[in-house]
């Protein structure tokens, strides 16, 4: 028994060893040229260009769900006209960036961990070594800085489109009226209330890009080894993303922010 | 020259090379035989220095691989073509680039140079307007030619070959020895090739060293294997099930 949990114990730490230094080595190389812009730019139309319809749709029926929910909840305390405020400010703090982290981890993730995977398995990633370049400066930092780049772009997106659907479903469906809704919704969400969201957001392209890269890298064992890889891949992205949001919360609470 | 001092590596508890020493001498082609799984592919890695041994030293030239710092090693690796088991072909570039790779990342030549370098390696290897096709268009003897082909992109002075007749057929088999032994006659590179190909390590060895047991229990001319005494040997090359060679 004793024997068992030290192992872990010891795999655990071996583990979270392993993705300090690909952290580590991933921001060195991503401040040191020579930069691989072609690639960045193919990850960046991967993570961003072609992640568009799947948070707009996220950020659209959040946004609306949020609005239909909050109605009738404060429907009851005819404080109905609040909800402008209540589903901008939800969006811009939390849902936007948690919910776009969440779709890019299943979406842009599983992809990163599979391609990685089926390189790492078929040899590819030895290829890259013996041919002398390092495959953390050519497959790890594009897919790093793409996801750090634009997971705040993206969470804007979400937020914005979200604010959208919110007021879509408030004075369309619900039958709120359009200047009282406007009128309490616009100015609630402060320029503190963005910068608390997109820094969160940045934390999350870091989580998606090193534990997608690192699951990539690390897969073994054929289809079957990658197949798993993918799948730990996004579940740990999740967890993590969930687990630091209640620690960049609190964090940006105490500055303030 | 590579030599190999004292190379120990383990995987968990399997101890898969154990105290290996052996000379590769400059300009020769020298083959390792064993059975899959002995260890052979790891050896190459090793001298690639994509593995870390536990203990040992491999010297190209005199200079200890094993304790190169990565940007060292990366030097060091510029005078080494590699061919890999399945090929290895990067799937997401075409042909050309795949050929191209390594000039495209360590020169400072033009895209009409390197497409014209890249057109001459796969005439070497008897390939031509290939190009523009992607690794899964190609068939296996053609993925091993092309893998072949960037191997030897940047002229390098060793060449390391995993299993470069396996899974091909056996015309295919003799053709890629045949290029093997061509661009060593023109090159006058240093190879290693690992293989468990009888025929092959015949056709193309100017030495053959058997790997049994994470360690090289003989190695001689092509003649001194065929007529060895070596229980070992004589199994492996005889292809007998009984002998000392067993499943442990």
């Amino acid at each position: 028994m004793l024997e068992i949990l030290g192992r872990r114990t010891i795999s655990g730490l071996a583990y979270l060893g392993e993705i300090s230094i690909l952290s580590v080595q991933t921001l060195g190389l991503s401040l040191k040229p020579p930069w691989k812009g072609k690639n960045l730019l193919a990850e960046m139309v991967n993570v961003g260009l072609l992640s568009l319809p799947v948070v707009i749709i996220t950020g659209a029926f959040t946004g609306m769900v949020l609005a239909v929910q909050s109605y009738y909840v404060l429907h009851k305390m005819t404080l109905e006209t609040g909800i402008g405020g209540l589903v901008d400010l939800s969006l811009a703090r939390e849902l936007g960036p948690v919910l776009t982290a969440l779709m890019l981890a299943g979406r842009v993730g599983a992809a990163m961990t599979a391609q990685l995977g089926t390189m790492k398995v078929t040899e590819q990633i030895d290829a890259l070594q013996s041919l002398a370049v390092n495959p953390v400066q050519y497959l790890v930092v594009p897919r790093f800085l793409a996801c750090l780049i634009l997971l705040p772009i993206l969470t804007v997106y979400t937020v914005f489109i979200g604010m959208l659907g919110g007021y879509i479903a408030s004075v369309k469906m619900m039958g709120i009226n359009a200047t009282f809704y406007l009128s309490i919704a616009v100015g609630k969400v402060a320029p503190h209330d963005i910068l608390n969201g997109l820094i969160k957001a940045l934390f999350f392209g870091m989580i998606i890009g090193i534990i997608a890269c690192y699951k990539g890298l690390t897969a073994k064992g054929g289809a079957e080894g990658v197949g798993r890889a993918t799948t730990g891949s996004v579940v740990t992205s999740c967890i993590l993303i969930l687990v630091a949001d209640f620690f960049i919360t609190l964090a940006l609470k105490i500055v303030n922010i | 020259m590579i030599t190999i001092r004292n190379l120990t590596k383990s995987f968990g508890p399997n101890r898969v090379l154990d105290d290996l020493s052996m000379v590769v001498p400059e300009g020769q082609t020298t083959v390792v035989i064993g059975r899959s799984g002995c260890g052979k592919s790891v050896l190459l890695k090793h001298i690639m220095g994509i593995l870390k041994p536990d203990s040992g030293e491999i010297l190209i030239d005199g200079r200890d691989i094993t304790k190169l710092k990565a940007s060292e090693l990366n030097q060091e690796r510029k005078r080494f073509g590699m061919l890999f088991q399945g090929g290895a072909l990067f799937d997401s570039l075409t042909v050309g680039e795949n050929v191209g790779f390594s000039l495209q990342e360590h020169t400072n030549l033009s895209e009409g140079e390197i497409k014209e370098i890249v057109r001459e390696k796969l005439e070497l290897v008897g390939l031509r307007d290939v190009e523009d096709l992607r690794p899964a268009e190609l068939s296996g003897g053609m993925k091993k030619r092309v893998a072949l082909a960037r191997a030897m992109a940047m002229d390098p002075e060793i060449v390391l070959y995993d299993e470069p007749t396996t899974g091909v057929d056996p015309i295919m088999a003799d053709i890629i020895n045949d290029l093997i032994l061509s661009l060593q006659e023109r090159l006058k590179v240093t190879s290693l090739i690992v293989t468990h190909d009888m025929q092959s390590a015949y056709k193309i060895a100017d030495r053959i060293a058997m790997l049994y047991k994470g360690q090289i229990v003989e190695i001689g001319s092509r003649e001194e294997i065929r007529n060895t005494a070596n229980p070992i040997v004589r199994q492996f090359i005889a292809g007998a099930s009984q002998g000392p060679i067993n499943e442990n």
